[in-house]
């Protein structure tokens, strides 16, 4: 049965120093607080995974956290490049990065694989690219029944996945609706699971396309209100796009990102404390 | 062989139109390449074609323009998990919450790569990238090496399958000679490889780049041996000028064409769509 606890709580009892991760949320739903969290307890040598690390995966390889990524695309969405990520790769800064890089077909093919207890994930995928050449967990294999070449990619199964999602009830429930990503897949392929959430009902009500997510397959639901943004919960609040383009420039510059992050996350307590700071409110 | 106009794909939308009598400086080579892309999926939508995985920016913009331009209109499928999204407004990111609320399914992220993509039920894919070679290869990888790169790009994303497996592939890129580049340096999304019969060697099941739209016309491959070909150019661009522009030995095609006019139909489509934003 999931805990509900403090996002502190959670953080500090799940996530370790040297622990893999993967934070989804496809555009949609993406735990930044509990992102933020992680900056703010100092988390090192961490092996981030995510399809696609945006700003949050920028701020905590910028913040110093993030020892190897594994990933399959790596921008700002919509606006340009993710600074801190591409200043690790290009230039060590804070410090070399391991990268691991993947398709997003070969990263969803993992995921499930490892939701499902198997060893890899089967695609047609790959063929003919040079990703082949650089990353090791990319294999070919042979189809046993009609003999054509496959590609087959290593299960994922992090040591912890963190999730944002609309709500829970009390046992520690997860509803989630809207654009559900891989996030679902991230909490069955991991060891624990951690899931924030914008509220906690008494009863939850059917949503259309929604899912639930059972309270005995999560560790930690965590009351997190307006806990996604600048990502968004459908249903509770809308993408901030102004404030994805304006991490371009905040992030385009070591000084200014670490300026930020001393400022609005070492500096802040919790997530409303950060939203204050940043002059944000909650679009509920 | 060089491909005449005659038997090129896009001679089918390049039928007489209302030339519109806005004035052509206020055109700009963004608003063409989105109209030049616009016909050509109204044009696949009507021979059946019509489910298109589209990316975010110009091909996003390109395919709603399509929908309120043509009848039948697009299937617009975002990677995002959005199948049949009918957007009012342009979305900034392929998962605003605009293009789940308006779409006829939502499914998930691993659903969207194996049920619709791999399983073959996309017509068309739209693709772009930092590099693009004489044989429709893209790189959205990295400049330089990729041990110590230059440039590091975003990756791959969805594009080495949508490469391999959609029907046909567009792409959506600026000519100039930095981008189109005798090879790549990295290859994400392959093409025609290193030329005719590579695809069918590799298995590939999807059909490759068959036409390139650019802001100074369209290349498509020549069938023979897949190299691009420059079959169209926008009004007063010269042939010269898609040399220069172009990092390889670019032919142009023997009866390469002018772009029709953009019409006031289309302009004021683009413009609204866009105002609505």
């Amino acid at each position: 049965m999931a805990e509900i606890l403090s996002l502190k709580e959670a953080i500090a009892r799940y996530v370790k120093d040297g622990s893999t991760i993967a934070m989804e949320g496809f555009t949609h739903l993406i735990p930044h607080a509990a992102g933020h969290e992680i900056i703010r307890q100092s988390r090192r040598n961490l092996h981030a995974i995510r399809m696609t690390p945006d700003m949050v995966y920028d701020q905590l390889i910028g913040a110093g956290c993030v020892s190897k990524l594994t990933f399959s695309w790596g921008g700002n969405p919509g606006v340009g490049s993710l600074h801190r990520f591409r200043d690790a790769v290009e230039n060590n800064w804070p410090h070399q990065i391991e990268i691991e890089e993947h398709s997003h077909a070969g990263m969803a093919a993992r995921y499930v694989a490892g939701a499902s207890g198997l060893p890899f994930g089967v695609l047609r995928g790959y063929v003919g690219t040079d990703l082949v050449e650089q990353t090791s967990s990319i294999k070919t294999i042979s189809c046993p029944f009609t003999d054509e070449a496959l590609t087959a990619v290593p299960a994922i199964n992090p040591d912890v996945s963190i999730i944002h999602a609309q709500r829970a009830d009390r046992e520690g429930n997860v509803q989630i609706w809207g654009l559900l990503g891989v996030q679902r897949e991230s909490v069955l392929a991991a060891k624990a699971s951690i899931v924030t959430v914008e509220e906690i009902v008494d009863k939850l009500t059917p949503v259309s396309g929604g899912v639930v997510i059972p309270s005995w397959v999560v560790s930690a639901v965590c009351l997190v209100s307006n806990g996604a943004h600048p990502s968004y919960a459908s249903g509770y609040s809308e993408r901030d796009n102004s404030f994805y383009k304006s991490w371009d420039d905040i992030a385009k510059d070591r000084e200014s990102f670490v300026e930020w992050v001393k400022n609005h996350i070492l500096g802040t307590t919790d997530f409303d404390s950060f939203s204050r700071s940043v002059g944000i409110s909650a679009l509920v | 062989m060089i491909l005449s106009a005659d038997q090129s794909a896009f001679r089918l939308w390049c039928k007489p139109m209302d030339i519109a009598s806005t004035s052509a400086n206020q055109i700009s080579t963004d608003d063409l390449m989105i109209v030049n892309a616009a016909r050509v999926l109204g044009t696949l939508a009507a021979a059946g074609k019509a489910a298109c995985f589209v990316g975010i920016g110009l091909p996003s913009t390109a395919a709603n323009l399509a929908r309120h331009l043509y009848s039948p209109e697009p299937v617009l499928i975002y990677e995002s998990g959005c199948i049949g999204s009918k957007p009012t407004r342009l979305p900034l990111s392929i998962g605003d919450g605009e293009l789940a609320d308006t779409s006829d399914s939502v499914v998930s992220v691993p659903e969207i790569f194996s049920y619709w993509l791999q399983a073959g039920r996309i017509d068309v894919g739209f693709l772009g990238g930092a590099q693009l070679d004489k044989f429709g290869n893209i790189n959205s990888t990295v400049i330089g090496s990729y041990e110590k790169p230059k440039t590091r790009l975003p990756g791959a994303g969805g594009a080495p399958e949508i490469a391999a497996t959609a029907g046909q592939v567009i792409v959506i890129m600026r000519q100039t000679k930095r981008a189109f580049v005798d090879r790549c340096d990295f290859r994400t999304s392959f093409g025609f490889g290193d030329g005719p019969g590579h695809r069918e060697r590799l298995g590939l099941r999807g059909g490759g780049p068959k036409i390139v739209i650019t802001d100074l016309g369209v290349l498509e491959p020549d069938p023979e041996t897949c190299e691009l070909v420059q079959t169209q150019m926008h009004l007063g661009v010269t042939a010269e000028q898609c040399v220069e522009n172009t990092g390889w030995k670019l032919r142009i095609a023997e009866n390469v064409i002018t772009t029709e006019a953009v019409t006031d139909r289309e302009v004021n489509a683009l413009r609204e769509l866009q105002s609505a934003t």
